[in-house]
């Protein structure tokens, strides 16, 4: 006789959010609410359900709620999280829960920053392929070529590394890991032509060489992309002139 | 009437380039030193306070002997100038990262002074040491009535 599972239980959890509303408010300002949770929600959840049925004009950013349009990075307990991969669960709700924008970007409103400064360092470091032969055959790269910058593909460009450097944070002109991590995936990839321009732009005064490695980047990543070893290896490729990259080897082992 | 659909050419901002880049070789400094002060520094603990008597061997006349060792003088002198070079930049970078304005100015001149005495003052130390200026100590009188 199959044994009925207990009904999971919800349990109420307090969020703390740090609210502007910049028509009104001179200054940010801390209100908590109250909501039903269960452990598998996500922060994202709470957040829905305070808006949906709380407090209409709670503002935040998120489109694919599923951590690969990069839109909901915040700060969750001191911590730059995407609202949609953190866990209830996962946090300590014994305590409330701090929800406040990401730093070092202009507040907008409530959860939304202007992410233009962001975006605007990330276009300097020029993320699309430059080549110049004509496309009309596959430019061919073996799997070792494409491992060597499979991590920094991954980014998704929410800001949750650039938003906790503190390098970032007092000085506005640094280009911030995100943007070294999108130049680190054209420089090291075989089929680029534009590694020298970018070596070059990466040199800068408030380029690679701002970074103090924190790791703040590296652990704020929601996509695990190891930040730190890349702008290391961007370092040491400035130094040595160029990627460094391995010949094409197609040999099958 | 013909439309024309003007697309802007990505970002190619040109960079003016320095012929010294003193941010890269700031940081190349930074790890090299680094490496190199670990190796100085403990060396210098080492035989100041745990060889021989130890920490209660330190006096006046323990310092005259080790610059009289012209290896110790050359010695001295490396870790004086890594180390202070090391920590000025370092403070340069601090100051960068939290002031602006003249007062980022004003620090960072206070900072090259103050560098620049103690370079001088210690280098100065380092090569004209001499144990017998003025009244000379016991342990000392002998060697210097000697000299």
């Amino acid at each position: 006789m199959a044994v009925a599972e207990a009904p999971v239980q919800a349990f109420t959890v307090t969020l703390i959010i740090r609210r502007f509303d910049p028509e009104v408010d001179e200054e940010p300002r801390w209100v908590d609410y109250d909501v039903q949770m269960y452990p598998t929600d996500r922060v994202l959840d709470a957040l829905h359900q305070i808006k949906w049925e709380q407090d209409g004009s709670l503002s935040f950013r998120r489109s694919c709620a599923h951590g690969i349009c990069g839109s909901d990075a915040m700060r969750i307990n001191g911590r730059n999280r995407l609202a949609c991969k953190t866990l209830i669960k996962d946090l300590d709700i014994s305590q409330p829960i701090y929800v406040e924008a990401i730093k070092g970007l202009p507040l907008e409103k409530d959860l939304i920053v202007d992410m233009e400064p962001f975006f605007e360092s990330y276009r300097a470091i020029q993320p699309f392929l430059i080549a110049s032969d004509k496309p009309y055959k596959e430019r061919i790269q073996s799997v070792a070529q494409r491992a060597i910058f499979d991590d920094t593909t991954k980014c998704i460009l929410c800001a949750a590394c650039t938003s906790s450097c503190p390098v970032f944070w007092t000085d506005g002109q640094y280009f911030g890991p995100a943007a070294i991590v999108n130049a680190h995936r054209f420089i090291f990839d075989s089929r680029d032509e534009g590694s020298q321009v970018r070596l070059d732009i990466l040199n800068d005064k408030e380029g690679v060489w701002r970074c103090r490695t924190t790791f703040n980047c590296s652990e704020a990543c929601p996509r695990g992309i190891e930040v730190t070893k890349a702008i290391a290896e961007v370092k040491q490729a400035v130094l040595r002139g160029n990627p460094g990259l391995p010949r094409l080897d197609l040999t099958v082992v | 009437m013909a439309t024309s659909t003007a697309i802007p050419a990505p970002n190619t901002r040109q960079l003016k380039r320095r012929r010294v880049n003193w941010e890269m070789w700031g940081w190349l400094y930074m790890r090299v030193s680094g490496v190199l002060l670990v190796v100085l520094i403990f060396g210098h603990l080492l035989v100041n306070l745990f060889l021989g008597d130890g920490v209660k061997a330190i006096d006046f006349a323990f310092v005259a002997g080790k610059l009289a060792d012209p290896f110790w003088v050359v010695y001295d002198m490396l870790l004086l100038w890594f180390a202070l070079i090391h920590g000025a930049n370092g403070m340069r970078t601090i100051i960068n990262d939290y002031a602006h304005g003249r007062l980022r100015i004003v620090f960072l001149v206070a900072l090259a002074g103050a560098t620049i005495v103690l370079l001088t003052l210690g280098t100065l130390v380092l090569t004209t040491f001499d144990p017998c200026i003025g009244e000379p100590s016991a342990t000392l009188a002998p060697l210097c009535a000697a000299q």
